[in-house]
């Protein structure tokens, strides 16, 4: 027996991300990188250790071998400890066949032999595509403080907007009295954020019972939290205000990671108190070259920089050639943008090349027609040609060729 | 590999650091921070490693906390492992004074020698930046059946009151070795590392002992010269041995050329350090930087030109520095001035400062002052 863990995490990580297309293909969407050298799973992780979790199981299904690699011993996060620590969670072989995880619930409830290890009061569940920073433990206390069966994160967002999100109704203490999934009409402003506290011997009851339904889809939104709202479970909503964004899209993926370079967005990441953990590449200091220009940028180690930056974030080894032009994108590590290439509002996916003279994206003032611009996308080992161009909202995969 | 887990590697952490009085008040030569992000320890590790060692031992001899705290469980360097990895072999118990000189160092560790079940030891100091696959240079001390092979680079040695000058045949074989003052041009100048059997070594050093002598190169290198086989090994890419605090400069400075980044940091043999997992720069608007190597977790909002700036340093806007080596986590205010300065850990220059030293004549502002 293990020692008793009063939280155990499970983190949701086995969704397909298909929205991100190329950057997916190969690679489960908490593996994406983000911000000049972390991957969207470091959030998630670094959180739990940071507000004290020591046991996180991670859901894998889709595209695992990069996230379980990048996981390893859990070291990077200090996950690695004897009787706690991350492990990955992939769907497994029982007695009574198999199955693949067939929704989020489902997820969880093929793994509560693995949670009853810990022997938990509480369960956590997070999902592995969204950016911020959060101490779970002063949600933990809120949820003890309201004997809650379920608390769930909330953020206000604007009442425009409010339609876009799946939206909680709430009464004036903020126990929820109805799920409202992207109403038309929305009559609250508190959006769902994904991450919920749960009391573990009530959460394990109602997985049972959704199990034994032959009709349900095994997803908590779907079926868990609305049997556990009409059985009249204590549902608070938590209000977390701070930076929280849903990384899910081309758009929103480089749109968060350009936060990073606004002074005024409340992310923080050189926060000594509140770090984000990852794998740190064994690469030199970046070299910036004479003649560059660099201007309002994140750059990671191992970057050869002889061309001009502008609001750009280079992850590891990548290189930008004398002559080229990288303005409002964001390089994954390890590729190169040859001489005199031009990357405006750009994803450059891992080991891609943009060749010389290549155009990739477009400023939006500079399009004709605004509903045809977007950010252009260069997938993971990629080549375009030199001289080749790859239009706002393109989307380029390395299996399709060499982009001429 | 390099004969599976066959070699041990010494290392010498404090050896030379008299040279480099400045940067050694508080810490041993191995733990000068070196490149923006490195200590010096971290090449001579990293060698071994790439090279297949698994097993090392760090000799030390006083000031080594800042080197333990650097190097912790050796995790970084692949090195915490349950079968060998890394030995901090500090003198505490030793019965011998480790400052009379190597000798008397070896001799403080014969127990771990005795204990080691390795066939050869490979011995390095720590004041040399190098990326050496010592694979190669067993290769050469087995063909030629050598019984010691030591390493040394061909040009202008360095100005130090004791170079180990060799005289090399076209072999490789070592005709002759001085050990003298001053710098020539084109020698053939050791660097402090060697190969040799484990048994040899320690059969060597309980001699000296029993004579008296406790110089590494005078009384175990030289006075064998003719009895024994010594080969000599040529390294041929960049290597910096840190000899003053002016060549520690240099070196560092040296880093801007691409061509000696290219030699000293190989994909395929990088060189490990410990982790701190810093964000990655940040470069705000209207700075501005040229030929400058910078590290992680650095802001970076005034004018930075010939530099090398170590993690964690935040240059204020307004603030210009030119050939300046910046350690970790300095603080530069707004309107700083600075010019050929080496600032070593958490130095602050408050709002305005001016310093400048001369190429030939860096300044040098001590760990933790405040300007």
């Amino acid at each position: 027996m293990l020692p008793k863990q009063e939280v155990v995490a499970m983190l949701l990580a086995g969704g397909q991300g298909s929205r991100l297309g190329v950057l997916t293909k190969n690679l489960a969407k908490p593996a994406v990188p983000f911000g000049g050298k972390y991957r969207i799973i470091d959030f998630p992780l670094s959180n739990c250790v940071n507000s004290g979790i020591e046991t996180v199981g991670v859901l894998t299904q889709y595209q695992p071998l990069e996230l379980n690699e990048y996981i390893g011993s859990g070291q990077p996060w200090d996950l690695d400890s004897m009787d706690a620590g991350v492990h990955v969670l992939p769907p497994y072989q029982k007695s009574k066949g198999s199955d693949w995880y067939k929704g989020t619930a489902n997820a969880i409830t093929q793994n509560i032999p693995f949670i009853e290890r810990y022997n938990p009061d509480y369960v956590v569940v997070l999902s592995g595509d969204h950016i911020y920073k959060m101490d779970y433990a002063k949600m933990i206390a809120f949820h003890k403080e309201k004997d809650a069966a379920v608390t769930i994160a909330v953020q206000q967002v604007p009442m425009a907007e409010a339609s876009r999100f799946g939206i909680l109704n709430t009464n004036e203490d903020d126990s929820i009295y109805e799920f409202d999934e992207k109403p038309k009409q929305p009559k609250n402003d508190l959006a769902n954020m994904g991450i919920y506290v749960f009391t573990w011997e009530k959460l394990r009851k109602f997985l049972l019972a959704d199990e034994e339904d032959p009709g349900s889809d095994n997803d908590f939104g779907k079926n868990v939290l609305p049997a556990m709202l009409n059985a009249g479970e204590k549902m608070f909503a938590y209000r977390f205000e701070g930076y929280w964004k849903d990384v899910g899209t081309i758009d929103s993926l480089w749109e968060a990671n350009m936060d990073l370079l606004d002074p005024n967005v409340p992310l923080d990441l050189g926060d000594p108190d509140w770090r984000i953990y990852s794998r740190n590449p064994v690469m030199p200091p970046h070299y910036i070259a004479k003649g560059s220009q660099v201007q309002n940028s994140l750059i990671a180690e191992g970057c050869n920089v002889y061309g001009d930056l502008e609001f750009s974030i280079l992850f590891a080894g990548v290189y930008v050639a004398p002559g080229a032009e990288v303005m409002s994108s964001i390089i994954m590590p390890g590729a190169r943008i040859e001489e005199g290439a031009k990357v405006q509002y750009a994803i450059v996916a891992e080991d891609a090349v943009v060749g010389a003279g290549a155009v990739v994206g477009m400023k939006p003032e500079e399009m004709e027609d605004k509903d045809k611009w977007g950010v252009a996308v260069v997938g993971p080992r990629a080549h375009v040609a030199p001289g080749a161009c790859v239009a706002p909202q393109e989307m380029l995969d390395a299996e399709e060729g060499v982009k001429r | 590999m390099m004969r599976g887990n066959d070699v041990i590697g010494i290392l010498f952490a404090y050896v030379h650091e008299e040279r480099v009085r400045e940067l050694t008040e508080n810490r041993v030569m191995a733990s000068i921070p070196f490149g923006g992000r490195y200590r010096l320890v971290d090449f001579a590790l990293s060698n071994l490693v790439n090279s297949g060692v698994n097993k090392v031992g760090v000799i030390t001899e006083q000031n080594y906390q800042s080197l333990m705290d650097h190097l912790g469980s050796g995790k970084s360097w692949n090195l915490s492992r349950k079968r060998e990895g890394l030995y901090l072999l500090p003198p505490f118990g030793a019965d011998t004074n480790r400052t009379d000189g190597l000798v008397a160092s070896l001799s403080s560790i014969h127990r771990f020698l005795k204990n080691s079940k390795e066939e050869y030891v490979l011995l390095s100091n720590c004041d040399t930046v190098s990326n050496i696959d010592y694979r190669d240079v067993f290769r050469f001390h087995t063909e030629k059946n050598a019984d010691i092979t030591v390493i040394y680079r061909h040009g202008t040695s360095p100005d130090t009151d004791r170079n180990v000058v060799y005289t090399v045949d076209p072999e490789g074989f070592v005709r002759d070795m001085l050990i003298k003052r001053g710098s020539d041009a084109n020698c053939n100048y050791g660097f402090g590392k060697c190969i040799l059997r484990r048994q040899m070594l320690i059969d060597m050093v309980e001699d000296c002992m029993s004579r008296n002598l406790y110089d590494f190169d005078r009384d175990v290198l030289q006075r064998n010269l003719k009895d024994l086989k010594v080969f000599a090994y040529e390294c041929t890419s960049a290597a910096y041995t840190i000899t003053s605090f002016h060549s520690y400069f240099e070196a560092n400075m040296a880093l801007m050329d691409p061509k000696v980044r290219a030699q000293l940091f190989l994909p395929e043999r990088p060189v490990y350090t410990k982790v701190r997992d810093d964000m990655p720069a940040k470069y705000g608007l209207g700075s501005s930087v040229t030929n400058s190597i910078v590290a992680d977790g650095c802001i970076i909002d005034g004018e930075v030109e010939n530099c090398i700036i170590f993690r964690g340093v935040k240059v204020h806007k307004g603030a210009k520095l030119q050939n300046c080596v910046i350690m970790q986590d300095c603080v530069v205010g707004e309107d700083c001035r600075l010019d050929y300065v080496v600032a070593d850990k958490n130095v602050i220059f408050d709002a305005g400062r001016k310093m400048a030293g001369y190429q030939s004549y860096p300044v040098y502002v001590g760990k933790g002052s405040r300007v």
